[in-house]
């Protein structure tokens, strides 16, 4: 299964640079773990022994959001929370993608209020929208493999998001003595 | 003896120039007075060797929304050495929206009477800390007034653009 | 000092810069620093903010910021009948939803004047003992995963969804599931989920003996939380420090023993209590606490009498479904109860139970109709953080991780 049934007869193998590219993206994707309330228990339990979620490459549940790809929303989230949330997916590395877990995220939930943000696309760009209150761990597991699908059929092309040339990245400012 | 006819007594004798009213209802005894001697009472109810109320459950207030005394603020004690619960409510009007505060006789009353300021917008004279506990600072309204919408109030909180 | 004066609102700082600290340094440093434990952090459950006012490591201020998970339900309780609201009240220690629905149900049963039959009370206490195991068992692998042993964790987990499993074959739905109703519980308790109960409780205690094999006797472990937030008796009652974390101060308090609900008082159990009061004395605790409730569980399972399990009171309680498919009057009692609620009398009552963390209670005041005119969250949680500041002055910050995990607060309900 895998490399080794390819390789076993030439010891090479012929395929797009895409197609390495993605399966090598897909298979590894780090979550954040942006866990606010009851559905991020379903989601420690995605990570336990009995739905293991390391199986699919996504054990390193890493809470840095530098060193990931894709940040799971579970709970529900406030107004008093939302720039929080924003403020955290900004500091993602592009490529990015984003589940909505929850009814709570996709359109609110059970709470029509005055406090909770009904869905959070009202704010941020949600790739995969998950039903359920909470989702049961397979369902995570299952958007999980959606989300690997469409990594699987993104070309490389469609990942490079550099900016046009009228707005450059303007480095900051050091206080770096020059030498030369 | 009973404790439910030992307090409103102990506190009569006590406290004659206060207007004591008590009520039974569910097993559970409550006692309104008026609003000036709040702090006196629940210091006496605190110290006094056989009431002992130690234990300050809840503080809360409720929005009678077109009676003429429009909130009440209500006192959830327990003590522990009898395991008898109290309920002690006292009237406060709109205009005057203002009572003391009880954080001198139990520290668990502070962030409970910043929560009511909070949802209600009744001041507590004498709080070490009062600032708004679960909306953000900025915001103008008291949630749980009965004239606020349950939906809230569009624009009053601000969200990140996409 | 710019920056953070954008993000932190000034009011939020002046309370942390003269918030009472008397603890004192011998040499202390000129710089003092404002630390922001922000409400995404690995390490403090859910959405809690610390502020922190630090001198070099120590800690001389403390602030905690709550609201980031405020959903209005007070305001929500208000608009909504009392068998709406269920669903509602699972959401809020959602890490133990049986007991929240049984406490509910409790109070609005007060409020209205309506007694549950025995089997129902027996199914009820059985599933908030194993919430309260269930919780612990999180609140036990957290704790260990944040002061750094990791493998605790997935071993409890593993015994709590063998508890999920047992939720799941009553009544369908392994977490937030709203069993309980006004009268009774939804349906009977199957044989299979009480065989299944029966063999959890008997496989339990050696796994959970494994758990502790590993830490308990541990250097490293005992080193980073023994003497470690320190409380005393005094002042955890002036408080409002409920549940195991009162107990391990030294006072012998518990609402199933000293107000008690359900059948308690027909059940034989102890409460363990401890007189330290530090965070190694809380962890103790919590193991302590669920082989009593292994035991209570174990006592439900023989003693549980044969009978109906909803209150004979058509007027108040809803009927079976297959019943109002195919009856009059049940068909015209499921629209009353449904459209214009149960309708208690003019009247407030105060109710609590010990749920897993503390004293939950509710406080409903009933204008005769059938929502109620005001509902009260008293959350153990919200009182809990508020004894926070007095835990973690003087110490380093790697031992606030350790302190909150021993606190084991849950912001759904701190934060309603």
């Amino acid at each position: 299964m895998g490399l080794e049934a390819y390789l076993k007869d030439n010891g090479f193998f012929t395929t797009k640079i895409d197609a390495i590219i993605a399966w090598a993206r897909k298979s590894s994707v780090w979550p954040m773990p942006m866990g606010i309330s009851c559905c991020a228990i379903e989601m420690m339990a995605v990570g336990d022994p009995k739905y293991d979620i390391a199986r699919f490459g996504s054990e390193v549940m890493r809470f840095t959001p530098r060193q990931c790809d894709l940040m799971i929303v579970a709970g529900t989230v406030t107004y008093k929370m939302a720039p929080v949330v924003r403020k955290i997916y900004d500091q993602m590395p592009d490529p990015k993608w984003v589940i909505a877990m929850g009814a709570c995220t996709s359109s609110g939930g059970m709470y029509r209020s005055y406090s909770v943000v009904q869905g959070i696309d009202q704010f941020l760009p949600v790739d995969v929208y998950l039903a359920g209150c909470p989702p049961r761990p397979d369902n995570l597991l299952f958007a999980l493999m959606k989300i690997q699908d469409k990594i699987g059929k993104t070309k490389a092309s469609q990942f490079q998001n550099l900016p046009s040339g009228k707005d450059e990245i303007k480095l900051p400012d050091l206080n770096v003595i020059q030498n030369n | 003896m009973n404790l439910k006819t030992l307090i409103p007594q102990k506190l009569k004798e006590k406290f004659p120039s206060v207007d004591f009213e008590v009520l039974d209802y569910r097993d559970e005894l409550t006692i309104k007075f008026d609003k000036k001697s709040i702090v006196e009472v629940c210091n006496f109810l605190k110290s006094e060797s056989d009431l002992d109320f130690n234990w300050c459950s809840d503080i809360t207030a409720v929005d009678w929304a077109t009676r003429k005394n429009r909130f009440t603020v209500v006192y959830n004690i327990f003590s522990m050495k009898h395991n008898f619960r109290l309920r002690l409510k006292a009237d406060v009007d709109e205009t005057d929206c203002k009572i003391d505060s009880v954080t001198s006789v139990w520290g668990a009353a502070n962030w409970q009477e910043r929560e009511t300021y909070d949802m209600y917008g009744i001041k507590f004279n004498n709080h070490p800390d009062l600032r708004r506990m679960y909306m953000p600072e900025e915001f103008e309204y008291y949630p749980l007034r009965k004239d606020f919408p349950l939906m809230g109030i569009p624009g009053s909180l601000p969200l990140p653009k996409k | 000092m710019d920056q953070l004066e954008n993000e932190v609102h000034p009011k939020i700082l002046e309370a942390l810069l003269k918030a009472r600290n008397d603890y004192t340094l011998d040499d202390a440093l000129e710089n003092e620093m404002v630390l922001n434990m922000g409400p995404q952090h690995p390490a403090t459950h859910g959405v809690l903010r610390l502020l922190l006012r630090l001198d070099g490591e120590r800690i001389i201020g403390c602030v905690p910021d709550l609201g980031y998970l405020h959903r209005g339900y007070e305001k929500m309780a208000e608009n909504m009948s009392y068998y709406e609201y269920i669903p509602h009240t699972d959401r809020l220690d959602y890490i133990s939803p049986m007991a929240n629905n049984v406490a509910w149900v409790l109070a609005v049963e007060k409020l209205a004047g309506i007694e549950a039959p025995k089997r129902a009370q027996y199914i009820r206490m059985m599933i908030a003992e194993l919430a309260r195991i269930a919780s612990h068992l999180v609140a036990i692998g957290s704790f260990a995963m944040d002061v750094g042993a990791l493998t605790i964790f997935l071993w409890t987990l593993r015994e709590r969804e063998k508890i999920l499993d047992i939720w799941d074959i009553l009544c369908g739905a392994r977490f937030t599931n709203s069993y309980t109703r006004i009268g009774g519980v939804a349906n009977d308790a199957q044989p299979e989920a009480l065989a299944k109960a029966k063999w959890f409780i008997d496989q339990f205690e050696p796994n959970l003996a494994e758990v502790e094999q590993l830490i308990n006797t541990n250097r490293i472990f005992i080193e980073r939380v023994d003497g470690v937030g320190v409380i005393s008796k005094e002042d955890a009652i002036d408080l409002g420090f409920c549940g195991p974390n009162l107990r391990a101060c030294g006072m012998e308090f518990d609402l199933r023993r000293n107000a008690p609900y359900l059948c308690y008082n027909e059940m034989d159990f102890k409460i363990p209590t401890y007189t330290e009061g530090d965070c190694l004395a809380r962890y103790f605790l919590r193991l302590d606490e669920c082989r009593e409730s292994a035991k209570i569980v174990k006592q439900i399972l023989e003693k549980m009498p044969q009978g109906p399990v909803q209150a004979d009171m058509p007027k108040k309680v809803l009927p079976q479904k297959d019943e109002v498919y195919t009856k009059m009057e049940e068909l015209i009692h499921d629209f009353m109860i449904v459209n214009f609620g149960i309708n208690p009398p003019v009247g407030e009552i105060y109710h609590a139970i010990e749920g897993s963390k503390g004293e939950l209670g509710f406080y409903l005041v009933s204008k005769g109709d059938g929502k109620p005119w005001k509902c009260k969250i008293r959350s153990p949680s919200f009182n809990n953080i508020q004894a926070l500041p007095k835990l973690v002055i003087g110490h380093l910050i790697s031992d606030v991780v350790a302190i909150i995990g021993s606190i084991d607060p849950i912001m759904g309900e701190a934060d309603k």
